[in-house]
């Protein structure tokens, strides 16, 4: 059984933009490795550094960023790849959750399946929530994916995320892989019905 | 409810719903490669399981694979590992594995297919997002992430919500000169680059039909880059005779029990649909992107849009586009310069492609100052060429000809642009940084409309090229 997830507060960092692609959140280079331990410092690489590895002006590079636990973002966030090398570095770096417009399905569904909600709010509410957060960075922002608000500044907006991402989060079963065990046979009884796996010579075990 | 071809795989593959009301969906082919499987190797071995079922997982290597030299190991410690730990993951496990000295090496989701393990009516999950090509036999398939790598390898199945379904029509007979690359740059243009997300699409339509099914392939690859997790086209005699005697096809005592399943597979005239969508493809002129996303694309006879035209969404998204590529709005696409041209990727490195490409480059030479190259889809692939010639069409033209992998698509091999290099690419993603150079800027095409801008060492109309062959 994973943790539950319900309500997290904490600081907010701001990345602005539509269509931010996963090569953009972790380049492709630091996906050669056999472990994600790494890639925390490596998020939004070559936004936050330069050629000489010098810091640039990114709000992740920002003196308050590494105590932040939520991430605001834009519409379809996490577009392209599906490494989720990308969810990784993100978690890694230390954010615990995303609001955002939208965001691409592979890219939340790994979210989902590492405990990160990816919730979504409107156009207007995600303004609201960025502008709060840049004019008053050191101020916590209040998520509580059970009741669906974020609280920004005191004042309550409407997040949301797909019902069965809600519950699996809520209920500590996002990490899948005990369920689907639990089905046991039934695995084998939906196999044994699919005419391809009879059909085909490289689908028989050996 | 007339069931469409998503619906009845989908049914066919459901082992129960899961308590926060997901579906928990049996996967027929499981495809695996270096990048994102070791962790999920790991994971398994954490929790003390094995590989469910080692005979429907297939693994191949082609990310970090070098194309120069194959030759172990691999001047790139970290690539090396990565290969390393491939190995030793399919031996521990007794996964069948196509590496480089197997003849059969390649693009993960152009072997699929080449080999015949791609078939109609399957659910087929890869870690990588272009899971999505194998969409064009007519089954279900689509990336996942590691920790579903893991679940897939320890159970055969995925926990998964069902998306709505949206058909594409597409008809009209394509001019000389476009193709499918431009068909579904085309589609991507029109609906967004968000706006598949929640459906599968299905590709349907008088153009479609009339596809090879590697021309159907480059435009299921392509569904994600709409949004679409997955895209697909109903089998039909194509699907047949392209999947007929290939190395793991059904046998033929059993071909015929297949083909009658598989056709059983496809969507009736009458199936219901969340919606619909229909594209004129005759109009169709051969596209160019001028942007960061594969969205941001026009034919090559329009010119770069200008902000105020377009709608207030994209608006911040293009201003940031033209900044990157250095283009300005309102200029013609036609006629900007490139320093690389990369043939290559899953989206077009199949032998058709190779085809349309050497017959415009025959008998030319590739513009003083172009870096050009052709990456093939797998050995199989280089092979094929081989017999045909083509190779040594394009080194006579001064294009490279290297060995197997997805190479400059995403740069994780050595094979990557440099600074502010511009790229006339037959691959998947513009984005920024995509080619290996933060500062790198890619233009998406199609395979011939690369080897034109080799030649010309600028972005032109393939169509003065092909119509010129068709007269010769």
């Amino acid at each position: 059984m994973s943790s539950k997830i319900q309500r997290m507060a904490g600081t907010a960092i701001v990345v602005r933009g539509d269509d931010i692609d996963t090569d953009r959140i972790i380049p492709a280079r630091f996906l050669k490795a056999v472990t994600f331990d790494e890639l925390g410092g490596k998020v939004f690489y070559d936004e936050r550094f330069d050629a000489n590895g010098q810091t640039k002006n990114h709000p992740l590079n920002a003196p308050h960023a590494k105590q932040a636990k939520i991430g605001l973002v834009n519409k379809n966030f996490g577009c392209g790849s599906s490494r989720e090398h990308a969810p990784q570095a993100i978690k890694r770096f230390g954010i615990q959750a995303l609001v955002g417009e939208s965001f691409a399905e592979i890219f939340a569904s790994n979210c989902l399946a590492i405990g990160v909600p990816a919730v979504t709010a409107s156009h207007d509410d995600v303004k609201k929530a960025m502008d709060f957060v840049e004019k008053n960075s050191g101020q916590p922002l209040e998520l509580d994916v059970e009741r669906g608000t974020l609280s920004v500044g005191g004042q309550f907006v409407s997040i949301a995320l797909p019902a069965a991402a809600k519950k699996a989060l809520v209920d500590g079963r996002w990490d899948f892989l005990q369920e689907l065990l639990d089905a046991g046979e039934r695995i084998e009884q939906t196999a044994s019905k699919l005419p391809y796996l009879s059909f085909n010579a490289w689908s028989q075990k050996s | 409810m007339n069931e469409n071809l998503f619906d009845k795989v989908w049914n066919a593959h459901a082992v129960r719903q899961l308590p926060n009301g997901q579906t928990q969906l049996f996967v027929g082919l499981h495809l695996i490669h270096e990048v994102t499987s070791p962790q999920a190797f790991a994971m398994l071995e954490e929790s003390n399981l094995t590989v469910r079922h080692p005979e429907l997982t297939v693994a191949t290597c082609d990310h970090i694979v070098p194309t120069d030299s194959q030759r172990r190991p691999f001047s790139d410690a970290l690539a090396e590992t990565m290969m390393a730990r491939l190995e030793q993951n399919v031996k521990k496990h007794g996964i069948r594995f196509f590496g480089p000295e197997s003849g059969r090496q390649g693009i993960v989701h152009v072997i699929g297919p080449e080999l015949g393990f791609t078939q109609p009516g399957m659910v087929i999950c890869c870690g990588d997002s272009h899971t999505s090509t194998h969409g064009a036999f007519g089954g279900i398939a689509f990336g996942i992430g590691t920790t579903q790598v893991r679940d897939v390898l320890a159970t055969q199945t995925i926990a998964v919500t069902k998306p709505k379904v949206r058909q594409i029509q597409v008809d009209g007979k394509l001019a000389q000169g476009v193709y499918a690359k431009d068909v579904i740059l085309a589609i991507i243009r029109k609906l967004g680059v968000n706006g598949g997300i929640g459906y599968a699409y299905e590709y349907a339509g008088s153009t479609v039909s009339a596809m090879s099914m590697e021309a159907r392939m480059s435009i299921c690859n392509m569904s994600i880059e709409a949004g679409a997790r997955c895209g697909y086209v109903n089998p039909d005699e194509t699907t047949v005779n392209y999947l007929r005697g290939r190395l793991f096809a059904p046998p033929s005592d059993a071909f015929q029990e297949a083909v009658v399943f598989w056709k059983t597979m496809a969507s009736p005239a009458d199936a219901d649909f969340d919606d619909r969508v229909s594209l004129d493809a005759s109009s169709l002129e051969p596209m160019v992107t001028w942007g960061i996303h594969p969205g941001q694309s026009i034919g090559i006879s329009e010119n770069v849009p200008k902000v105020f035209e377009l709608a207030e969404s994209e608006q911040s998204t293009a201003r940031q586009a033209l900044a990157h590529m250095n283009l300005k709005e309102g200029q013609p696409i036609a006629g900007t310069s490139i320093d690389v041209a990369f043939i290559g990727s899953c989206t077009n490195s199949r032998i058709s492609d190779l085809r349309e490409a050497a017959s415009v480059v025959k008998g030319r030479t590739v513009k003083e100052g172009v870096t050009a190259l052709v990456v093939p889809g797998s050995q199989a692939v280089a092979a094929q060429a081989v017999a045909q010639g083509l190779d040594a069409v394009f080194r006579e033209a001064g294009f490279q000809w290297r060995n197997a992998g997805c190479s400059m698509c995403l740069a994780m091999n050595p094979d990557q642009l440099v600074g502010n290099q511009v790229c006339a690419s037959s691959s998947n993603r513009n984005f920024i940084g995509r080619q290996g150079s933060p500062t790198g800027r890619t233009l998406l095409m199609s395979p011939a409309m690369v080897a034109a801008a080799a030649i010309e060492g600028r972005v032109t109309d393939v169509r003065d090229y092909v119509s010129e062959a068709a007269v010769a």
